[in-house]
């Protein structure tokens, strides 16, 4: 593997288990894996078979049981809650299922707002801003509120506030799945041109066939453990 | 800039949860303004009428404001006009005093013995300088004065004439000389055999000091005031009543009798050397009192005077009680409307962070820190409280003006007449008006505290997971 490839995400036997109760659950079983850098990478796997818990461990907004995560060579599970907000905030994009856009901000101001998490200058950000707004082709809705847009506007936004900070790792839950497919397919089409453009790595969690047939690699779960690694053909091909 | 973008936008959101909680912190602002301009329009009408009538600050004889009441003759400051001379030309004092004159305070009985009437009784008398007094009563540093109403007045040139206490002229049978409306005429009282020495003797002592024994020329009904002297003498002067000067208390009108100062001296000291059992100082301005106050001690001090000084709030413990009543009433009213502020922020900055959980966990998850979370909830909160007041500071304004030019009238306690019933507006009291505003918003801000606090404390993978 060269160093172009080197993992942007290193799991190693992270187990994570959640109380109910007097009951304990276990989410994520022991699971090991490395994620190389500009992929275009799947979690695929039934419903609560723990695709999301594993996003969320990856995208630091959780943390494990036990086990090491590495996220960009960083060892985040020794990160204090600040600076892994900072963390989040320099290096990881995230779209949601959900769209989940800031409703009181309009579509212009929810792509700068990341930006501003980072200090950058007025000039910069709104230069950005505009650019990643032609790119998912939004500029006539800039000043719309998220209530204004369609679903696939609303994810397009989503995907363009994700991008503009330029991250090392966008994660993706189930992006197209409030999404028909039409749209869907336009929103695939559209992260596969932004992540080609960016050399971004996207990890997705997702079920859905269409959004599969673009994987790079793939990691198939089930109750918790990984169950299947594949990388097809055409990646592998390319990687070495 | 983003913060406060967002603040407003959610304020504004949610309008009509975000009007009801303005509306309580407005209506709690407007009502503790105006209360407030209320309490202070009493406390500056309450204290223009003190020290219209006893001035900021009297010197007594030491001792005089304990012991002094019952026997006021025997407290006569010695020389006082050399006293009230060193005090009016002080360097320190001067600038202050708009006033400075002596009283004489005394007891006695007066008796109405003219016209076939027969009726004495104890009197309270005040001796004062007509035209000092006429002057005192036009101090109205604060502008609540009422406009003066025109009667009888002591005049410098009338040495005998007088005012009584409204019940004085119904006891002693003046009603109908002094023409006072809704005055019963006292009963007639059969047992007459004690009351007859006491009249025979009153009547032998005014003849001995009118001294002449020929028919004067009286235009006004007279009392024969008997008094001790400071030696213990009885002593007898004559009393032209001008008319009546109603007092707001019962005790007081009842007894209450003013004279021109020479007169209340002859009374207390007949031929003797006069004194004064005060010296009153009514200053330009009521702030200057503690600074005046602090001097007139020391200069008592420097001259080893045995002297002793009061203010109008110990020689009226009254304006204590009022001051403090309302105080507390005020206190009261700020304590419920800052509850009622402090729930309503605290349930709607609740209901807002559960409607935005997920939002809250995807900001955090793009890189929020907890402060901010807390810092967002808690801008809305101060922002939402700062409109709100400000709004309640308008409303305060609108309901003043209103009242002030509605022409209502009240009898202020202790005021026997009625005055116009006005407010302070919150621009005449600026700590009040800065205190409230500024009271409300900060408790609108830590009401957003508590809500804020629980949102930046939301693990970020619950908070996304929230429906």
């Amino acid at each position: 593997m060269s160093d172009d490839r080197a993992p942007v995400v290193r799991l190693q036997h992270v187990v994570k288990t959640y109380h109910a109760g007097s009951v304990d659950v276990s989410a994520i079983r022991d699971i090991s894996l490395d994620i190389p850098a500009r992929r275009f990478s799947m979690i695929i796997g039934p419903s609560g078979s723990g695709k999301t818990t594993l996003l969320n461990l990856i995208g630091c907004i959780d943390a494990p049981t036990s086990g090491g995560i590495e996220v960009c060579g960083e060892d985040v599970g020794r990160l204090k809650d600040n600076v892994l907000a900072d963390f989040r905030a320099r290096n990881i994009g995230f779209i949601f299922q959900a769209f989940s856009l800031v409703p009181v901000l309009s579509a212009y101001e929810n792509i700068e707002y990341p930006l501003l998490l980072v200090g950058m200058p007025a000039a910069e950000r709104r230069r950005r801003t505009l650019a990643v707004l032609d790119a998912v082709g939004l500029q006539a809705q800039a000043r719309q509120r998220p209530n204004e847009l369609s679903g696939g506007q609303k994810q397009r936004v989503a995907i363009a506030r994700a991008l503009v900070k330029q991250p090392t790792i966008v994660l993706a839950d189930e992006p197209t799945a409030n999404l028909d497919s039409g749209t869907g397919a336009a929103i695939i089409a559209l992260m596969r041109r932004m992540q080609a453009e960016q050399q971004t790595t996207f990890i997705f969690s997702t079920h859905d066939q269409q959004l599969m047939s673009h994987s790079e690699e793939t990691f198939a779960i089930r109750d918790g453990a990984l169950v299947a690694h594949e990388i097809p053909a055409a990646t592998a091909e390319e990687a070495a | 800039m983003m913060l406060f973008k967002i603040a407003f936008r959610n304020i504004m959101r949610n309008q009509r949860r975000s009007l009801m909680t303005g509306s309580a912190v407005a209506v709690g602002v407007m009502a503790m303004l105006v209360f407030g301009g209320y309490i202070a329009y009493i406390f500056s009408a309450f204290e223009t009428g003190l020290v219209q009538r006893i001035g900021h600050l009297t010197v007594f004889r030491s001792g005089y404001f304990v012991f002094g009441a019952g026997n006021p003759a025997a407290y006569g400051i010695d020389d006082y006009q050399s006293v009230m001379r060193m005090i009016a030309e002080d360097p320190v004092l001067k600038p202050m005093i708009r006033v400075i004159t002596p009283t004489q305070s005394l007891l006695g009985i007066a008796g109405n013995f003219s016209g076939g009437n027969n009726a004495a009784k104890t009197f309270l008398g005040t001796g004062v300088i007509p035209s000092n007094q006429q002057r005192m009563r036009q101090w109205n540093e604060y502008g609540v004065a009422p406009p003066e109403v025109p009667g009888p007045r002591l005049s410098d040139d009338a040495p005998q004439r007088g005012l009584i206490g409204g019940g004085m002229a119904r006891i002693l049978g003046l009603c109908p000389a002094l023409k006072m409306q809704d005055c019963p005429a006292p009963p007639q009282t059969h047992d007459t055999t004690q009351a007859a020495p006491v009249d025979r003797n009153l009547t032998a002592l005014a003849q001995s000091e009118i001294g002449s024994g020929e028919v004067k020329h009286i235009t006004m009904p007279q009392l024969d005031l008997l008094s001790a002297t400071a030696n213990g003498a009885p002593n007898v002067v004559a009393l032209d009543v001008a008319g009546v000067a109603v007092q707001g208390v019962k005790e007081l009108d009842d007894n209450y009798v003013v004279m021109p100062l020479a007169l209340a001296q002859q009374l207390v000291y007949g031929r003797g050397e006069h004194k004064a059992t005060g010296i009153v100082l009514q200053l330009h301005r009521s702030e200057d009192l503690h600074a005046a106050r602090a001097r007139l001690r020391t200069l008592i001090a420097q001259h080893h005077l045995d002297l002793e000084v009061r203010d109008f709030a110990e020689l009226t413990p009254f304006y204590v009680q009022v001051v403090r009543l309302f105080s507390a009433i005020f206190l009261f009213i700020a304590l419920i409307m800052g509850v009622i502020v402090l729930f309503a922020v605290v349930n709607t900055m609740t209901m807002n962070v559960m409607e935005r959980t997920n939002e809250i966990g995807t900001i955090r998850a793009m890189g929020v820190r907890r402060n901010g979370i807390r810092a967002q909830f808690v801008t809305e909160g101060w922002m939402l409280g700062a409109v709100a007041a400000t709004v309640g500071v308008v409303l305060a304004f609108i309901v003043d003006a209103a009242i002030n030019h509605s022409g209502l009238t009240w009898l202020p306690p202790g005021n026997a007449t009625t005055v116009p019933f006005r407010l302070a507006t919150p621009a005449d009291r600026p700590l009040l008006l800065l205190g409230t505003w500024l009271g409300l918003v900060l408790l609108a801000t830590f009401a957003a505290l508590l809500p804020a606090n629980r949102a930046a404390r939301l693990p970020v993978v619950d908070a996304l997971r929230h429906v």
